[in-house]
C-alpha cells in the first residue's frame, strides 16, 4: 500500500532539505579547497561536537560520520569497508571507522567526488562512544597531526555532577582551547564564542519547536528519516553560525505552513496522506538503503513522531540551550548531555516520555550492528518501555553504512508484522472504548 | 599444599559459579558484605578498606549454559556481558551487594544501566577512570571520583573509612601486586617450571579471595613449584595479548602451549597487574592511588594513548623485557577495544621485526583444534625464521 498522495517517479523533497543539502555540499568544497585557501582543518565527531568553539578559531570543519553516511548514501562505503577489512581491521567492528579508513586508504575522496585533505588537528571529543577513542588512534596513526583530547564522562546516575562538568571545563581551558591556538595561530576571543552560542540557541530553539511539532495529528514531520535532514547543519559544520539560523527559522516557517494546512510529513513520494501508525525509534538510521527503509514506513502510512537518533548531537527538548553567559560551562553541559552519554535508565525515561507526550502506538529499536554505544541493553530497554507504557514494541537489526548488513526482506518482512500488530491492538483498544 | 593441591584448590574455585567462597566468607562474620566488579581496573584497595571483599565477576565461561543472557543481546554483541546476566538472573551473583563496573568499553558501560534497571536494590557505580592523565586535570577528577566511591562505600558499611584503613588496604595490594610479579618473573625465567593455566587458575584465585589469602597462595605456589622438576620443551617464548575482558576457556591456553608456545607475558586480570610500583602508604590515600593511575598503570586497549610515538611501545617493551619470539593476538569476537586496537599493535610490531598471528574466540568457544594448528603454525614459522 502506499499511502502518499501523489507517486511521482522524482524525488520529492522539502526547500530546508534542498537548503541543507546545499550548505552541507558547500562544506565539502571548502574542505577540498581549504588548504589552497590557506585554512586549517579539524575533525571532530557529531556527539560532544564543538563547532562554537571550533569556529573561533577559523577552522573548516569535517565531520567522519557524516562523510561516512553521505558515502553510504551514495552507495559509496561497501569498497571502502572492504578496503578496511583487506588491511587487517576486523568484520566485528564499527562500519564507520572502516568506512572512514578505506576512504583514506583509497585517496581520501569525499562523499562529493572532491578531495578530503589530511586534518591539521583531531578535536576527540570522547562524548558517549567508546569507539571514538579508538578510531582517532587509527586516524592519528595514519596522519601525522595533533589530536587534542576531550574526556566527557558518562552521566551513568543521571545526572551531572559538579566533578563532571569541571573536569570538562579545565580540559577546555587548559588543554583545548591553547592546542587550537597553537595549531591555527588565531588567538581566542571568548567574546567571538558567545556571539556563536548565541545563534546556537537561536537555531536549538526553533529546532525544538519544530521537532515537538510532530505532537500534532497528522504530523508534519517525520522525525526520523525527515529529523536527519533536520538535524543535518545543527550536528555537523553549522550549529553556531549565521546560516544555520537562517535554516532553523526558514524550516520552522515551513513546517508552520504544513500545520495549518493539516498536512503530513513530505516523504520521497510526495505528501503522505493518511497517518496510520504513530511510532517512537530507538538507534539511528540505516544509511545505505535509507530510501528503501524510509519507503517500507511510508507505504504503510507509519509516521515517526519522535526518535532517539535526532538527540545524538544534543538534547534540547528537556530545556538546554547554549548559554553564552557561561561560555565554556556551556559547552561541557552540552557534551555532557547528548544522548549516547545518559545512561539506559535515563534513556527509557526519554522514550517513554515520548510515547506519551507523542501519542505513540508503538515503539520500535532499530538496533545498528556498528554501534554497541546505541545498542548494548536495547532489548531490556524495549521490554522496560513496552512493560511501562503497555504499547506494542518491535525490533529490527539492520547496520550503518555496511550494506552486507542490510536485509530488506527481512526487515520489510519484520516490519510489516509489527505495524498489523499495532494495527490490531489499536483496533482492539477502539472496540472496547466503544 | 603440593602444586598440585594449590592448582586443584584455584580450579574448584574457577569451576564454582555459585561462589560459594564469597558466600562462605560472608558467612563467617557479621554484617560482611561483598562487592562485584567487571574488568579491566577498579581500585580494589577502596573495597577491602571499607572491610568488604571485592569478587571479580569475569562471564560463565564454558561452563555455563546460557539460556536468559540471550535473550538480553543481540548476536553481534560479545559473550561475557550475557554470561554475566545469566549469573545474575540466575541468582548466582545474589551474594554481591554491589557491582563495579568501570569505563572498559560502551557494551561494560551500559551493562551498569542494565544493572540499575534490573537490581535497583543493589550499589550499583559505574567507575569512570580519567583518559586525561594530567595530574592536575585527570588526577583531580579521579580524586573525586574515588572519594565519592569512598563515600558509597561507606555508607553501605555503615561507618567511615579512614584514610588509615585505606593505607592498610593500599600496603596489602602492594604485597600482592610484588607476590604476582615474582610469579611473572618466575615463569618469563623458567616458563616450562609455571605452566600458563596454571598461573591463570592462580590470577583467577585473587578474584575471589581474600587479598593477603591469595598473596599467600601465590608464594606458596612458587616455593612448590620450584620443587618440581618439569621437563623443558623446545617451545617458541610469546606473549598473549587481547584477553583484558572476556576471558579464554581453559582449554584454549592449554592448546597454546600444547602447540608449542610458552607465554611469557599476557594481560590476564589486570586489575591485579594495573599499577606497575607500589602506591605509597604515606600521605594522602586516594591522591596516591589517582597518582599511581595517572603515572604508571599498564598499557591497554581500554586506555587512551596521548602520543602517537608510544602506541604499541608497552607490548613491544614486553616483548623484549621477556625475551619473546613473537605475539599471539587473542582476541574476544566483537570485542571494540581488541580489535580496533589490534591494527596498531601489529603495526609497531612489524616495525619492530617481530612477528605476530592473531585470532578470535569466544568465553565459550568449544572449537580449539584451529586455534591449536594455527599457534603450532606460528610456533613453527619462527623455529624455522631463528634456524635461518
Amino acid at each position: 500500500m502506499n499511502t502518499a498522495a501523489n507517486v511521482q517517479t522524482e524525488v520529492q523533497k522539502e526547500e530546508s532539505m534542498l537548503l541543507q543539502k546545499a550548505m552541507i555540499s558547500a562544506n565539502f568544497d571548502a574542505l577540498a579547497t581549504a588548504h589552497e585557501d590557506g585554512k586549517k582543518i579539524s575533525s571532530t565527531f557529531v556527539p560532544g561536537n564543538l563547532n562554537e568553539l571550533l569556529m573561533c578559531f577559523d577552522l573548516v570543519r569535517n565531520l567522519p560520520e557524516i562523510n561516512a553516511l553521505q558515502s553510504a548514501m551514495r552507495k559509496q562505503t561497501a569498497g571502502y569497508i572492504m578496503e578496511a577489512e583487506r588491511s587487517g581491521h576486523s568484520e566485528d567492528v564499527c562500519s564507520y571507522v572502516k568506512s572512514d579508513l578505506g576512504m583514506m586508504a583509497k585517496g581520501q575522496i569525499g562523499p562529493t567526488g572532491k578531495p578530503l585533505p589530511t586534518p591539521d588537528v583531531l578535536l576527540l571529543s570522547y562524548t558517549g562512544c567508546f569507539t571514538f577513542m579508538k578510531w582517532f588512534e587509527l586516524v592519528r596513526d595514519q596522519y601525522d597531526c595533533e589530536t587534542a583530547m576531550l574526556h566527557v564522562p558518562y552521566q551513568a546516575d543521571g545526572e551531572i555532577t559538579d566533578n563532571m562538568r569541571d573536569f570538562v571545563v579545565m580540559q577546555l581551558k587548559e588543554q583545548i582551547i591553547p592546542t587550537l591556538e597553537r595549531v591555527t595561530g588565531v588567538k581566542f576571543d571568548i567574546d567571538r564564542l558567545r556571539e556563536n552560542l548565541k545563534e546556537s540557541a537561536k537555531a536549538e530553539e526553533d529546532l525544538v519547536w519544530v521537532l515537538q511539532a510532530a505532537k500534532n495529528r497528522p504530523s508534519p514531520i517525520d522525525a526520523y528519516f525527515g529529523g536527519i535532514y533536520y538535524c543535518g547543519p545543527i550536528f555537523s559544520a553549522f550549529r553556531g553560525s549565521k546560516e544555520a539560523t537562517a535554516y532553523y527559522a526558514a524550516l520552522r516557517r515551513e513546517v508552520a505552513e504544513r500545520i495549518d494546512q493539516g498536512l503530513g510529513p513530505i516523504t520521497p513520494e510526495g505528501v503522505l496522506d493518511e497517518e496510520r501508525i504513530r511510532l517512537v525509534v530507538e538507534g539511528p538510521p540505516n544509511w545505505t538503503h535509507f530510501r528503501d527503509f524510509w519507503k517500507m514506513f511510508y507505504d504503510e502510512g507509519a509516521v515517526v513522531v519522535a526518535s532517539s537518533y535526532t538527540k545524538v548531537g544534543g538534547v534540547y527538548d528537556y530545556g538546554f540551550r547554549h548559554d553564552p553567559d557561561h561560555p565554556i560551562e556551556t559547552l561541557a553541559d552540552y557534551c555532557l548531555g547528548c544522548y549516547t552519554n545518559r545512561s539506559l535508565p535515563a534513556r527509557v525515561d526519554m522514550l517513554c516520555d515520548y510515547m506519551d507526550e507523542y501519542s505513540a502506538d508503538g515503539f520500535l529499536v532499530n538496533s545498528i550492528k556498528s554501534c554497541n554505544s546505541f545498542s548494548a541493553g536495547q532489548l531490556l530497554m524495549l521490554r522496560e518501555i513496552e512493560e511501562r507504557t503497555g504499547k506494542p514494541a518491535g525490533f529490527i537489526e539492520t547496520d550503518l553504512v555496511d550494506p552486507r548488513y542490510f536485509s530488506p526482506a527481512n526487515v520489510k518482512n519484520r516490519l510489516e508484522s509489527y505495524f498489523q500488530m499495532i494495527e490490531q491492538k489499536k483496533a482492539h483498544g477502539e472496540r472496547t472504548a466503544a | 599444599m603440593a602444586v598440585e593441591e594449590i592448582v586443584e584448590r584455584c580450579q574448584e574455585l574457577y569451576e564454582d559459579l555459585r561462589f560459594t567462597s564469597v558466600r562462605d566468607w560472608k558467612k563467617a562474620a557479621a554484617n560482611r558484605k561483598a562487592i562485584g566488579y567487571m574488568p579491566v581496573y577498579v581500585p580494589r584497595e577502596l573495597i577491602h578498606a571499607a572491610g568488604m571483599l571485592p569478587v571479580g565477576i569475569l562471564g560463565g565461561g564454558d561452563q555455563l549454559d546460557v539460556i536468559h543472557g540471550d535473550a538480553y543481546y543481540q548476536s553481534y554483541i560479545c559473550r561475557i556481558p550475557r554470561s554475566t546476566i545469566e549469573l545474575a538472573v540466575t541468582g548466582r551473583l545474589d551474594c554481591l551487594d554491589g557491582m563495579l563496573f568501570p569505563s572498559t568499553c560502551d557494551v561494560i558501560r551500559n551493562l551498569s544501566g542494565m544493572w540499575q534497571l534490573k537490581f535497583p536494590d543493589k550499589l550499583i557505580r559505574y567507575l569512570d577512570v580519567p583518559q586525561n592523565f594530567n595530574l592536575d586535570i585527570g588526577g583531580v577528577f579521579y580524586i573525586r571520583e574515588l572519594q565519592s566511591l569512598r563515600e558509597a562505600l561507606a555508607k553501605m558499611a555503615g561507618r567511615e573509612i579512614s584514610d588509615d584503613d585505606i593505607r592498610a588496604s593500599i600496603e596489602l595490594y602492594n604485597k600482592n601486586r610484588e607476590a604476582i610479579a615474582a610469579l611473572y618473573a618466575y615463569r618469563s625465567a623458567e616458563p616450562w617450571q609455571v605452566p600458563t593455566p596454571e598461573v591463570y587458575l592462580l590470577m583467577r584465585a585473587g578474584m575471589l579471595l581474600p587479598v593477603a589469602e591469595h598473596t599467600e597462595l601465590i608464594y606458596d605456589y612458587i616455593t612448590e613449584a620450584k620443587k618440581v622438576e618439569r621437563p623443558v620443551r623446545d617451545n617458541c617464548r610469546v606473549v598473549i595479548n587481547g584477553l583484558f575482558c572476556e576471558q579464554p576457556p581453559l582449554g584454549l591456553l592449554k592448546s597454546i602451549e600444547m602447540a608449542g608456545c610458552y607465554v611469557v607475558d599476557d594481560d590476564f586480570m589486570l586489575v591485579a597487574r594495573w599499577l606497575l610500583e607500589d602506591v605509597p602508604t604515606d600521605g594522602d590515600p586516594l591522591r596516591n592511588l589517582a597518582h599511581a593511575f595517572i603515572r604508571y598503570s599498564t598499557e591497554t586497549s581500554c586506555k587512551y594513548v596521548e602520543r602517537k610515538t608510544d602506541k604499541g611501545k608497552f607490548l613491544v617493551e614486553s616483548v623484549h623485557r621477556n625475551r619473546a619470539e613473537g605475539v599471539i593476538f587473542a582476541s574476544p569476537s566483537f570485542c571494540d577495544p581488541a580489535l580496533l586496537d589490534r591494527p596498531m599493535l601489529q603495526n609497531a610490531l612489524s616495525a619492530q621485526g617481530i612477528p605476530y598471528t592473531a585470532f578470535k574466540f569466544a568465553e565459550n568457544s568449544g572449537q580449539l583444534q584451529p586455534i591449536r594448528e594455527q599457534a603450532g603454525t606460528f610456533a613453527d614459522s619462527i623455529k624455522l625464521w631463528s634456524a635461518a
